[in-house]
């Protein structure tokens, strides 16, 4: 309403209007901006005052809703989109634009080698390429849980912190490596997410969520609390790091290096880990498209869409809910025990696996649009990557002054993305879906028409 | 027997500032049928503003008399925490109304992670130490076996938590704003039809459930005598936990609830182990989601196709 008095009344109208969300960010910064608290030696707070920085904030409030107002193209305009998209053609261009992506994913480490050296890569294919392909792996995971069975988790992050500590416990008392604990991590990490699903069937929509909540709060605060068989905050260390099928990655005489007679680097490990993480990604997608076509993953679409009707139509919801749980949860564990042999350094802490992990996740599946796998795969990296290159914007010191530190800003960003997100695009990034089942032609339908489930 | 009931004063105090926080979760639920995730964080950010109006009070103005400091500072923090649930919920929750039944609660979600790195970025990552206020503490029975001590810190909660709770009760019975907000509770579209402005009544509900979570911020303060920027998200779930204890939408079940976490939680540190009192909240939420998720004094909430 405030837009179109701007529209109508001009400048005047906007500024005014610009001046209260000014006068409201100044509103905001007393005390929590206008002040810094500072310890002094006696362990008492000290104030600043910061006047000068609250300026700027309610300058910038002003500045943003003038050219909100101002400049209407910029509105968050939602157009009419037809229900029934364009029909999925399988058009020689798609088919070449995908092949040269997957080309291109394939020789990303290499080609990042070339491009900035041995030593520059290690950061890009390990910071970047690794992370950003676990949340992949995570966000596809969760998204059958989410996406296609309809059934909102918000305690994902305890399945991957106990694929994360089987893998952990399991090596370093029986003294078991990263290959075949791997396998044993998931099949736990399935078997728990059975063990969770029992009691929370019965319930729905945000209830499950906050049930489930409370649950990964519990496995976190048992993982700190147990430390005879954790080691409590100080975590477990020494884990094994994965191996080339059993050859180490060190500079010794039975090393990988040595075996094929290379020299030794530590890209080997980075790169072999990429290509790893990239295969359970993989095996991921595919487990996951393949099942969306069998009875199972028809019946999870099924429940998202009308739970009762399901139970009408005599299909097992107990046993539906339970598969889709497990699944999930099998993936997280998966890549719980890949992250701490990988990125983790062979060392896990309960601080690796805290409320706002699985809220990241979350929020990868629903930025990227619930059931679409490629939006997923695009939330993570621009959620990921984007705040991982945060950390690159040292110049900003130059602007800023040598105390700015971009990262501490990562969350904070992140948090008010979701927010702007949703206002803008509440169906995520991909708001289409495939139906797996058509008449005749298979066609794009529209997010807003597609269920999403009651628990 | 004197440990038990010293236990017991400490549960309540503790369920108090719970109850507090729990009544702004149970109105919005109500309301708006939303978890407002963020609320646990704007009590967090509720207890710095409380901590730092109080710097600016005695430092800066030098007010030495603290009990009109205290009542100075528990006002305009009442008013400034209101103010940001109200810009938080013009900003995040509004313009997602009407949309997809996800949408608002990772919008909250969203609000929340962006509030607690807010307060981490502004005042940094540290414990902050609040000034020692009210240390006197009144004994009963000395000179016998039998001695409880009650601190004039628990004796202020308890006080400022009944004296709200009965002002908030009168508003909500027997005020044109009350009665406003019962009737979006039963039928948000009916009672716009009738004449009530929806939006604003909203907009009310959220800024009365940060005066109440201004109040528990202060109190917190004062009793732990320390705040920190991530002290919203146990504290949150806690308060939430016992809104659904109590019944969610139900006010009075609110602060039964809270009451009776408070006291779990007490006795469970005090008879079990500390380690695992939050483990032991936690359970009551998911036994009592599971097994009576109306709660205490809910209405059971009827499916319909």
């Amino acid at each position: 309403m405030a837009a179109e008095a701007g529209a109508r009344h001009g400048i005047g109208a906007a500024v005014k209007d610009a001046a209260g969300t000014g006068l409201l960010a100044l509103g905001l910064s007393i005390p929590i901006i206008a002040y810094r608290t500072d310890q002094t030696m006696s362990n008492q707070l000290v104030l600043s005052e910061r006047w000068g920085l609250v300026a700027v904030l309610v300058l910038m409030a002003f500045a943003a809703r003038l050219i909100y107002l101002l400049a209407p193209s910029i509105k968050f305009q939602r157009k009419p989109v037809a229900a029934i998209t364009a029909e999925e053609g399988a058009s020689p261009l798609r088919r070449a634009v995908a092949l040269v992506g997957l080309a291109l994913l394939f020789a990303y480490p290499f080609l990042t080698i070339a491009l900035v050296g041995r030593a520059g890569a290690i950061k890009w294919v390990d910071n970047f390429a690794i992370q950003i392909l676990i949340y992949v792996m995570l966000g596809w995971g969760l998204n059958i849980v989410v996406g296609l069975a309809g059934l909102l988790d918000l305690g994902y992050v305890a399945f991957y912190a106990i694929g994360a500590y089987a893998f952990a416990l399991l090596s370093t008392h029986y003294d078991l490596g990263f290959w075949v604990c791997l396998p044993i991590a998931g099949i736990l990490a399935a078997f728990w997410g059975v063990l969770l699903g029992f009691p929370v069937l019965r319930l729905r929509g945000d209830y499950l969520a906050i049930v489930t909540l409370a649950f990964g709060e519990i496995i976190r605060l048992v993982a700190i609390n147990w430390v005879d068989l954790t080691r409590g905050y100080a975590g477990i260390s020494g884990v094994p790091r994965v191996s080339f099928f059993g050859l180490p990655f060190e500079e010794s005489e039975d090393g990988f290096a040595a075996f094929f007679g290379l020299e030794y680097s530590s890209i080997h490990r980075t790169v072999f880990q990429f290509y790893v993480i990239l295969a359970m990604v993989a095996v991921t997608y595919f487990v996951t498209v393949r099942l969306r076509r069998l009875p199972i993953g028809r019946a999870w679409e099924a429940l998202r869409e009308d739970e009762v009707a399901c139970r009408a139509l005599g299909i097992n919801t107990t046993n539906t809910k339970l598969t889709a749980f497990s699944l999930g949860a099998m993936f997280g564990g998966f890549a719980g025990a890949f992250y701490v042999a990988s990125r983790g350094q062979g060392f896990v802490t309960p601080e690796s696996f805290t409320f706002s992990e699985s809220a990241l996740i979350l929020a990868i599946v629903v930025l990227g649009g619930m059931g679409s796998q490629f939006g997923v795969a695009i939330a993570a990296v621009v959620l990921i990557g984007g705040t991982e290159l945060l950390r690159e914007l040292d110049w900003l010191k130059r602007v800023f002054g040598p105390d700015f530190e971009p990262t501490q800003y990562r969350l904070l960003l992140f948090g008010l993305a979701m927010v702007l997100v949703m206002i803008w695009k509440p169906r995520g990034l991909i708001s289409t879906r495939m139906p797996t089942v058509f008449l005749r032609r298979r066609r794009a339908i529209r997010g807003d028409l597609v269920g999403e489930g009651h628990g | 027997m004197e440990y038990f009931i010293q236990q017991l004063i400490n549960g309540v105090t503790l369920g108090s500032i719970y109850g507090l926080i729990a009544i702004g979760y149970t109105m919005v639920f109500g309301i708006i049928g939303m978890v407002n995730f963020a609320h646990g964080d704007v009590f967090m950010l509720s207890s710095f503003i409380a901590l730092m109006l109080l710097l600016v009070f005695t430092q800066i103005f030098g007010l030495g008399f603290l009990a009109v400091a205290l009542f100075i500072v528990l006002i305009l923090s009442m008013l400034l925490t209101s103010l940001w649930s109200w810009a938080i919920e013009r900003l995040a929750y509004r313009p997602l109304r009407g949309s997809f039944r996800l949408a608002p609660l990772i919008s909250a979600i969203g609000m929340s992670i962006f509030l607690s790195n807010m307060v981490q970025v502004a005042q940094g990552p540290r414990n902050k130490p609040a000034p020692t206020t009210l240390t006197g503490v009144i004994n009963f029975g000395d000179g016998t076996d039998f001695v409880i001590t009650l601190s004039h810190k628990q004796i202020l909660i308890v006080a400022v938590t009944a004296v709200l709770l009965l002002a908030f009760w009168y508003v909500v019975q027997k005020t044109p704003i009350g009665r406003a907000q019962r009737a979006c509770e039963q039928d948000r579209r009916m009672a716009a039809l009738l004449g009530v402005d929806v939006n604003r009544t909203i907009s009310i509900t959220f800024i009365m459930g940060a005066a109440l979570a201004a109040v528990a911020g202060l109190l917190f303060m004062i009793y732990y005598g320390v705040v920190h920027f991530n002290d919203g998200f146990i504290p949150g779930v806690k308060a939430f936990t016992a809104a659904v204890l109590g019944g969610i939408g139900s006010l009075p079940g609110a602060v039964l609830g809270g009451l009776l976490i408070g006291l779990v939680e007490a006795l469970w540190s005090a008879y079990f182990s500390t380690d695992y009192k939050d483990v032991a909240t936690f359970s009551i939420l998911v036994i009592t989601l599971v097994f009576m998720p109306s709660g205490l004094l809910g209405r059971p909430d009827v499916e319909k196709v």
